[in-house]
């Protein structure tokens, strides 16, 4: 099909109206985060109106961010750390000594995603208190890192499969061990690969809400417990819960912005060859 | 320095076997070369010697001593692989000192070995470069500059040559020659390509369908293949074969008789052969002559100058297609009604099963 300067045109508006539909929610809560109470519920809606701070002031007078903020960077990233360690031995040993098993295994991980994750809640809930665990982080990261393990393996699984296996071949005639194989070239190889699924793995483990909520309640709640709160059942405040959000957002959104080129590279990585 | 020996191996796929029992000594310092077409087992074989492939039986010993639960990394075999195999995300210098690295060996020892290798290779000015600013012909150099560096038991070399443009497949054809003579180590040759194995290799292992067709040197195979697949795998042009009959036989001659109803006589092999039975004659383009008076007709189909010389193909009467070698000056056209005569004395003769039948002499 030859693009001409309509259809381009037309690509161009259709691209732009999707992305502003994702991201007009963001901008709204953002906006909202900044007016009063009264404007905020206000029909129609305000779209000019005096920027106040006053939320951002009640909502951190309210609640300690610094220490939900602390423990959502610690079960992000313990989550993750413990997911790639868990998942790089399965994704190689499934990438480079297949058997004719290793398709089943793989539709078998990912399915446990298609199973909402409430069906589990109480034997997982049962487990958790009997072994100590919840609110803790510990319990935190755990639950997280195997929420996120199946995405983790079908990633690096894929991104393997990209490095020819006479590489590894190679280093092994050159008198590497398994493990140095691992860490001397498999690794290092598929670096951008790694990154981008590090980065999707923080970023899911970041705004994970259902197991959060449920399994950690003071010591080792994250963000998503302390935006949860200001939406209370007996009447919301949009206002503060609009800036409880944006503090809880802006973390993760800064980082996926300063690292989108390595995630973007990472996502359309595939040529080792 | 080692000598391979390989007793009765076997691989199996799953319940399909491709390897069928060889055995097979190599040489300590010897240049062999595993050579048949793709399938025959070659790289598989060469595959078990490293310890990439495990060996579903017989034994492989390096040295004497058992290799079958040793791991690829503790043989101390270097590979040079057909893509070459280097770690893209390391200089070469890196590429060339990973093993020695991985050995414990210090920094500036191992910057010396890899300095003395790039020398032997005149590849110095290469070391700091990545491997994807190099050409085919460097990467090739490197690999073998990486596996030269750790000094092995035995080179194994998996095709080596086989995504280089023809001329720089030339030089390093020469270039493998002068390395094995200088290093003095056993190296271990898979190809495809006759012509690399016969003017490389000391000895030659031609493989077919995971067995042993025949070994031996290049001149050897060259002059007494020892079954119809051999003698129409080594040499280019291609051997020619001719179905034939046997009219007569005596203690000197044979008197065959061609399709076209001519009649040759070529010397007698040690087998007694009685009168009717069906045979194949093996004749090379060199000894298949154009001669008016000649034992075949046939039709030139097309012609390859070559400068010294020149390669007629022709088809003959009953279908079978012949190539004839003559002087690069042949006057010979294409669409030439041609006779060709066959140098009866340098025939080769093949029975029913394929195998070839001995004369006596040299």
């Amino acid at each position: 099909m030859k693009s001409t300067g309509q259809t381009r045109w037309g690509l161009a508006i259709a691209g732009w109206a999707v992305a502003l539909g994702m991201f007009f929610p963001i901008l709204w809560m953002f906006l909202t985060s900044f007016k009063t109470e009264i404007t905020a519920v206000a029909t129609p809606p305000a779209v000019f109106f005096h920027p106040t701070l006053e939320n951002y002031f009640a909502v951190l007078e309210r609640a300690d961010y610094l220490a939900f903020a602390r423990n959502s960077v610690a079960v992000s990233l313990g989550s993750t750390l413990l997911a790639l360690a868990l998942a790089i031995p399965a994704a190689y040993s499934m990438a480079f000594f297949p058997t004719r098993r290793t398709r089943d295994i793989l539709l078998w991980m990912i399915s446990t995603k298609m199973l909402p994750a409430v069906g589990v809640l109480v034997p997982i809930y049962l487990l958790w208190r009997d072994f100590g665990l919840l609110d803790t982080l510990f319990g935190l990261i755990l639950i997280d890192s195997l929420s996120v393990l199946p995405i983790v393996v079908w990633m690096l699984f894929s991104y393997f499969r990209e490095v020819p296996a006479v590489i590894l071949e190679a280093s092994r005639m050159d008198g590497a061990t398994q493990a140095e194989e691992l860490f001397h070239v498999l690794l290092p190889l598929c670096t951008p690969g790694i990154a981008a699924t590090a980065l999707l793995s923080i970023i899911l483990c970041w705004n994970e809400a259902f197991w959060s909520l449920n399994l950690a309640t003071v010591k080792a709640a994250t963000l998503t417990a302390f935006t949860a709160s200001f939406s209370s059942p007996e009447g919301l405040f949009w206002a503060k819960l609009s800036a409880a959000s944006t503090l809880s957002i802006a973390p993760i959104l800064i980082f996926g912005w300063i690292s989108q080129r390595q995630m973007v590279r990472g996502l359309s990585f595939g040529a080792v060859k | 320095m080692a000598t391979v020996e390989l007793r009765n191996v076997r691989k199996k796929f799953g319940v399909h076997e491709v390897i069928h029992g060889i055995d097979l000594l190599i040489e300590d310092q010897e240049f062999i070369a595993f050579v048949g077409p793709s399938g025959s087992g070659k790289s598989t074989l060469l595959r078990m010697i490293a310890g990439l492939e495990e060996v579903t039986e017989g034994e492989v010993l390096i040295d004497g001593s058992p290799a079958q639960n040793v791991p690829p990394s503790k043989r101390g075999l270097a590979m040079v692989f057909q893509s070459y195999a280097l770690y893209p995300h390391m200089t070469v210098a890196e590429n060339m000192s990973f093993s020695l690295r991985l050995a414990g060996i210090p920094k500036a020892e191992r910057e010396r070995k890899v300095r003395a290798v790039a020398r032997i290779l005149e590849m110095e000015p290469l070391l700091e470069r990545q491997p994807r600013q190099l050409s085919g012909g460097q990467l090739q150099r490197v690999a073998i500059g990486r596996a030269m560096v750790r000094q092995p038991k035995a080179f194994l070399l998996d095709e080596p040559l086989s995504n280089l443009d023809a001329a720089l497949q030339g030089q390093m054809r020469l270039e493998l020659v002068r390395l094995h003579r200088e290093l003095n180590t056993t190296m271990i040759y898979v190809t495809h390509d006759q012509l690399e194995a016969m003017t490389m290799a000391d000895r030659i292992v031609v493989l077919n369908q995971g067995k042993v067709e025949q070994l031996g040197s290049p001149l050897e195979l060259y002059q007494h293949p020892a079954t119809l697949f051999v003698a129409g795998f080594i040499g280019a042009p291609k051997m020619n074969f001719l179905d034939a009959e046997i009219k007569t036989a005596n203690d000197q001659h044979l008197i065959l008789m061609l399709t076209n109803g001519a009649s040759l006589a070529v010397p007698t092999p040690l087998e007694k052969l009685g009168a009717g039975e069906k045979i194949k004659l093996g004749v090379r383009a060199e000894h298949l002559t154009l001669e008016s008076e000649g034992e075949l007709q046939g039709e030139i189909e097309a012609l390859e100058h070559l400068g010294p010389r020149a390669y007629l193909h022709a088809r003959l009467a009953d279908g079978t297609r012949v190539v004839s070698q003559t002087d690069g000056d042949t006057q010979a056209r294409m669409g030439d009604r041609v006779a060709f005569r066959v140098r009866a004395e340098a025939t080769h003769l093949f029975n029913a099963s394929g195998k070839a039948l001995a004369r006596a002499g040299p």
